[in-house]
């Protein structure tokens, strides 16, 4: 136990840098998701055939894989990051993707008429998008979302494999230097399902107040 | 998919056709743009250059890549074995009448759907050895990965058990077959055939967790081209290829994932089964990795 109390520091740095890096991401990849959903059901075929494309590269390569080229070998054409932004671009544009999917699986529950509808009133593909569709769509995958949400706070883990000192490597660290890996794993581990639990309350919460009972 | 594509918008007219070519034009200039733009970046740093990209048509490269890819394939092959028994196992202990045997199977599945592979592979990396648990390599990689998997396998188990129409339950033990008779003759190959998407494309979510052998130096794809680019120093060459084959191997999974789930929705819709509660595919909804 003294372990995780005299290096109470490094895992609260830690702590906050994966708060930090789910938050940023989590609302990159959901303004990516919103992007490339609507996309792929754009009426142009290119900008729908760009969304597919999109979704089927990113859902199919390894997050580990997008990390370390971006990290280790983009600098060798001249595009280089500072190591939490280049990870927070990566993972937002990893589950990007994701959310993606689940935002068009929203918006197919959308009932037809709901959009036949916006259209007889007149409005134009992105408002009704904006103001009929997706505010529907949306509220349907809160759950779906949630769930993305709470992989996406275990993939910040991954930065750590490319070198950002997040709860995950900063466990690493103390058990390194303190060797009382039960004590400190634990603790890491305790934090993450803390934080998931955290996720997955707010989705509850969100689901109760904004889900439309079909 | 068909049913989206009409949704927003109608059969277009003279003007909506103009500007959905418009739409067209601009968008490819974009892309044209983008792919330009990233061609002058290798060009001015050299990157082109054919001596740059001629190893990778040599066959000991790709001798050493296809190894990684073999040792990928083990790594992920029996990760996938083991974390499907244990999920199943896993499933059965939720669902069981017994209620510590519930409260355990439920404890393992929660803690380990929240705790990442990450964490758990540095505990068998540092923590382990000093209790004397030191595993061969490949378990270093396949143990912590298993962990997690048979956790999200439990749950995608445990949906499509709980999706199967109850009456198959009951009629199964109206006929007078116990319990474990029912799960294993009667739910359990009913249930697989419906889940078989699913576990495709939770194959594809383990396959890409094995890239976590780079942390391990466990020699898989991506770790062998980490091995080979420090060699020949060609960094954003050798993770282009290799981002290449992980893209052509889980692109085919994922296709066949979408061939399954084409197939079940004709059976299913020939005899009305129930589907709605199943987990979709291809969505990290249900599967938390």
């Amino acid at each position: 136990m003294d372990a995780l109390t005299t290096h109470l520091s490094e895992l609260g740095h830690g702590l906050v840098t994966t708060v930090e890096l789910t938050v940023v991401t989590t609302v990159g990849a959901m303004l990516l998701g919103i992007a490339v959903a609507t996309l792929r059901i754009a009426p142009v075929p290119l900008l729908r055939a760009i969304g597919t494309a999109y979704v089927e590269v990113l859902q199919n390569l390894p997050l580990l894989a997008l990390l370390v080229l971006f990290v280790f070998a983009l600098p060798t054409i001249g595009i280089s990051f500072p190591l939490f932004t280049s990870a927070a671009i990566v993972i937002a544009a990893y589950e990007g993707a994701y959310l993606a999917e689940a935002i068009r699986a929203g918006i197919n529950t959308v009932g037809v008429g709901q959009a036949e509808a916006a259209r007889a009133i007149g409005l134009t593909f992105g408002q009704s998008l904006r103001h009929v569709i997706l505010p529907q769509g949306l509220r349907a995958v809160i759950q779906p979302i949630g769930n993305i949400c709470i992989a996406l706070l275990m993939n910040t883990s991954l930065a750590a494999a490319v070198g950002v000192v997040e709860l995950t490597q900063a466990a690493n660290n103390v058990n390194l230097l303190e060797a009382q890996p039960i004590a400190v794993f634990t603790g890491a581990g305790l934090a993450y399902m803390l934080l998931a639990l955290i996720i997955g309350q707010v989705t509850g919460l969100l689901e109760r107040r904004l889900a439309i009972v079909r | 998919m068909n049913q989206t594509r009409q949704i927003l918008f109608d059969e277009p007219g003279p003007r909506a056709r103009r500007r959905i070519r418009i739409a067209t034009v601009l968008g490819a200039v974009v892309l044209a743009g983008a792919v330009v733009a990233a061609v002058r970046q290798f060009a001015s740093h050299g990157e082109l250059a054919a001596e740059r990209w001629e190893p990778f048509t040599t066959w000991p490269i790709w001798r050493y890549l296809l190894t990684g890819l073999w040792a990928t394939v083990r790594a992920a092959a029996a990760t996938a074995v083991l974390s499907a028994a244990l999920g199943l196992l896993l499933a059965l202990g939720r669902l069981s009448a017994r209620r510590p045997l519930r409260w355990a199977a439920g404890a393992y599945v929660e803690i380990f759907r929240t705790v990442p592979a990450l964490l758990l592979i540095y505990v068998t990396l540092f923590a382990l050895p000093q209790y004397g648990m030191n595993f061969p390599l490949f378990w270093k990689l396949v143990v912590p990965l298993v962990v997690s998997n048979s956790a999200a396998f439990a749950e995608i188990f445990r949906a499509g058990i709980l999706a199967l129409d109850r009456g198959q339950t009951e009629a199964g033990l109206a006929v007078g077959l116990r319990r474990g008779q029912v799960m294993a003759l009667v739910v359990l190959p009913q249930a697989l055939l419906q889940l078989a998407p699913s576990l495709v494309s939770q194959l594809v979510g383990l396959l890409k967790d094995t890239s976590l052998g780079f942390v391990v130096s466990y020699t898989e794809l991506l770790y062998s081209g980490q091995v080979l680019s420090s060699y020949t120093h060609l960094l954003i060459q050798t993770f282009l290829v290799v981002a290449l084959i992980y893209l052509v191997v889980n692109a085919s999974l994922s296709k066949f994932a979408r061939v399954l789930q084409a197939r079940n929705g004709r059976l299913t819709g020939r005899r009305g089964r129930r589907t709605a509660d199943l987990p979709p595919p291809l969505t990290e909804g249900t599967t938390v990795r």
